[in-house]
C-alpha cells in the first residue's frame, strides 16, 4: 500500500480559497499533486450531493474549503456549510465511509502558506486510511434509472 | 372495445400498497368496466405458471409494487416485464426502495443473524439460517436465493412509469388509473403524482422564519397545530418531498417523513434533505451545532427513510 497516491478533491470558494490556492502557486510552495481543484463560487454552494459524488465516482477525500467565518463574499454562505459538513460526517459514518473522509477548513486568499498545510495535512490524513470503500464498491455509483420528466 | 388487461404483483412490500389499490373505492367498479385482471397473487388464486405461459406483451398494464430483495422477486419482475406492455413501479417500494430498502445499511449476514438470533423472540441455539436448497425425507426443498442488496425495479427491468407513496394516496392511485383506463399516458419514465414541487407547497401551515435550536422526535412533544412543524423543531421532510398527497401528515399533525420521494430534478433526496436541514440550525458556533445534530440520532436512515435503494450511493459499506 506504499504507492497509495489518494485522489483528493478540493472544493474551492472563489474569492478566499481559490485565491489561497493560486498564492500558493505563485509563491512556489510545494504540496502534493493529490488535488483537483474545483472553483465554486463559494463553499455555501457545495452541496452535501456533491462531496458523495465525488467519492462515488472515485475521490479517496474531499476537501471543503471556504472563506474564514465573517468573511464569506455571500455573507452567511460558510455558515450553511460549517452546519452541513458536521450532518454530512454524521450521515456517512453511518453509510460506512470514514469521516475523515471529508474535511471542512477555512483558508483566506492570503494564506497561501496555510493552503499547502491543509493538503499536505489531509493527503497524510488520506494516505493512512488508504483508499475510499466506494472505490471497492464501484457498481454503486450508477445514478438512479429512472427520468424525471 | 376488449377489455384492458391488468396484473398486480408484490415482491418485497408489507401489503399496503395492495390494501391501496383497493383504496380507490367504488372507483373500482369503473377500473371492473374497462379491465380484467389477469394476476393478483394477493386477492385471486393465480399460480406463477399462469402469467409464465402468456404471450409475450398480452398484458397492458403492470402495477408491480415492493422492491427486489431475492431470487424470487427478481424472476417474477423479469416475467412481468416481458408479459406487459406497460410496467408501472407502484408505490415507494417499487419505485426506490422504501423501507425494504433500509436492510441496506447492513447485508445479508447482518440481516439473517438480526432476525434468526437476536431478535428477542427467537430461540435458535444451532444458529440455523435459511439456505436455498434442503434435503428433507420427502426430497430436495427449494427457496429462493435472499441478496445482500435491495435494489428498486428500475434498476432490475425497464420501467415505464413511478407511483410514489408508502403506499400511494387514493387521488395518485387514480391518476395513474386514469391516465391507463383513458389511453392517455405520459411521457415514459414520468413519476405520476398531482405535483411535481414540494409537499411544503400543499401544506397550509404558517411558516415565518426558520430557524431552529433544538430538533424533536414525534413522541417528545405536542406540535401547535397551525404552525410549520419544522419551525417547531420536528424534521418535517415537506420541503425535499415530493407532493401530490395534498400534505396529509402535517395536516394530521405529524411530520412528513419523505414516502412521495423527491422532488422533480432531484437524484439524491437524502442529501436534499440534509442540506435544507442544515441551513435552518440557528447557530453559528461549530460547538453548539454539534450540540443540536446530536438531536438528531438517526440522520441517514431520516434522510435515506424511504429511498437509501434509489440514492446515489445505493447502500452502506460493509466492512
Ligand atoms: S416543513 Fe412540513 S409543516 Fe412546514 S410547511 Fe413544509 S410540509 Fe408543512
Ligand atoms: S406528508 Fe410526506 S410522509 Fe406524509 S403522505 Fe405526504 S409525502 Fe408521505
Ligand atoms: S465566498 Fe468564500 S465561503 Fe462564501
Amino acid at each position: 500500500m506504499d504507492k497509495f497516491e489518494p485522489k483528493i478533491v478540493a472544493f474551492c470558494c472563489n474569492w478566499c480559497s481559490y485565491a489561497g490556492a493560486d498564492l500558493a502557486g505563485t509563491s512556489r510552495m510545494q504540496y502534493p499533486s493529490t488535488i483537483r481543484i474545483i472553483k465554486v463560487m463559494c463553499s455555501g454552494r457545495v452541496s452535501p450531493f456533491f462531496v458523495l459524488k465525488a467519492l462515488s465516482v472515485g475521490a479517496d477525500g474531499v476537501l471543503v474549503l471556504g472563506c474564514h467565518p465573517g468573511d464569506c463574499h455571500y455573507i452567511e454562505g460558510n455558515y450553511k456549510t460549517l452546519r452541513r459538513i458536521p450532518l454530512l460526517k454524521k450521515a456517512l459514518q453511518q453509510l460506512g465511509i470514514e469521516e475523515e473522509r471529508v474535511q471542512l477548513e477555512w483558508v483566506s486568499a492570503s494564506e497561501g502558506a496555510r493552503f499547502a498545510e491543509v493538503v499536505n495535512e489531509f493527503t497524510e490524513t488520506i494516505k493512512k486510511l488508504g483508499p475510499s470503500p466506494l472505490r471497492r464498491a464501484k457498481e454503486s455509483t450508477q445514478e438512479a434509472t429512472h427520468v424525471q420528466a | 372495445m376488449s377489455k384492458l388487461k391488468i396484473a398486480l404483483y408484490w415482491a418485497a412490500s408489507c401489503g399496503g400498497c395492495e390494501i391501496a389499490t383497493l383504496a380507490i373505492h367504488e372507483k373500482i367498479l369503473k377500473l371492473a368496466e374497462v379491465a380484467d385482471i389477469v394476476f393478483w397473487p394477493v386477492g385471486l388464486d393465480f399460480k406463477y405458471a399462469d402469467v409464465e405461459n402468456m404471450e409475450d406483451k398480452s398484458i397492458d398494464v403492470c402495477l408491480f409494487n415492493g422492491a427486489i430483495r431475492n431470487e424470487e422477486n427478481e424472476h417474477m419482475a423479469h416475467t412481468l416485464r416481458a408479459k406487459s406492455k406497460v410496467m408501472i413501479a407502484y408505490g415507494s417500494c417499487a419505485y426506490e426502495g422504501c423501507i425494504p430498502g433500509l436492510a441496506n445499511f447492513y447485508n445479508r449476514q447482518l440481516t439473517f443473524e438480526r432476525a434468526y438470533i437476536e431478535t428477542p423472540s427467537t430461540v435458535n441455539p444451532d444458529k440455523i439460517f435459511p439456505q436455498t436448497k434442503v434435503k428433507v425425507p420427502e426430497g430436495e426443498l427449494e427457496i429462493p436465493e435472499f441478496y445482500d442488496t435491495v435494489k428498486t425495479l428500475a434498476q432490475t427491468v425497464d420501467v415505464d412509469y413511478f407511483v410514489p407513496g408508502c403506499p400511494p394516496e387514493e387521488r395518485t392511485t387514480w391518476l395513474a388509473l386514469e391516465a391507463v383506463i383513458e389511453g392517455k399516458l405520459p411521457p415514459k419514465g414520468t413519476v405520476i403524482s398531482h405535483s411535481a414541487k414540494a409537499v411544503c407547497d400543499e401544506c397550509v401551515r404558517t411558516r415565518e422564519e426558520k430557524k431552529v435550536k433544538k430538533f424533536y422526535r414525534p413522541y417528545q412533544i405536542i406540535p401547535e397545530p397551525e404552525k410549520c412543524l419544522l419551525e417547531q423543531g420536528l424534521l418535517c421532510y415537506g420541503l425535499a418531498t415530493r407532493g401530490g398527497c395534498d400534505a396529509l401528515c402535517p395536516k394530521a399533525n405529524m411530520p412528513c417523513t419523505g414516502c412521495y420521494g423527491p422532488v422533480e430534478g432531484v437524484i439524491d433526496q437524502g442529501t436534499h434533505f440534509l442540506t435544507a436541514l442544515a441551513s435552518i440550525i440557528d447557530s453559528n458556533d461549530p460547538e453548539e451545532v454539534q450540540r443540536i445534530l446530536d438531536d438528531i440520532p438517526d440522520p441517514a436512515g431520516t434522510f435515506y427513510r424511504y429511498s437509501l435503494p434509489d440514492s446515489l450511493l445505493r447502500r452502506a459499506i460493509i466492512k
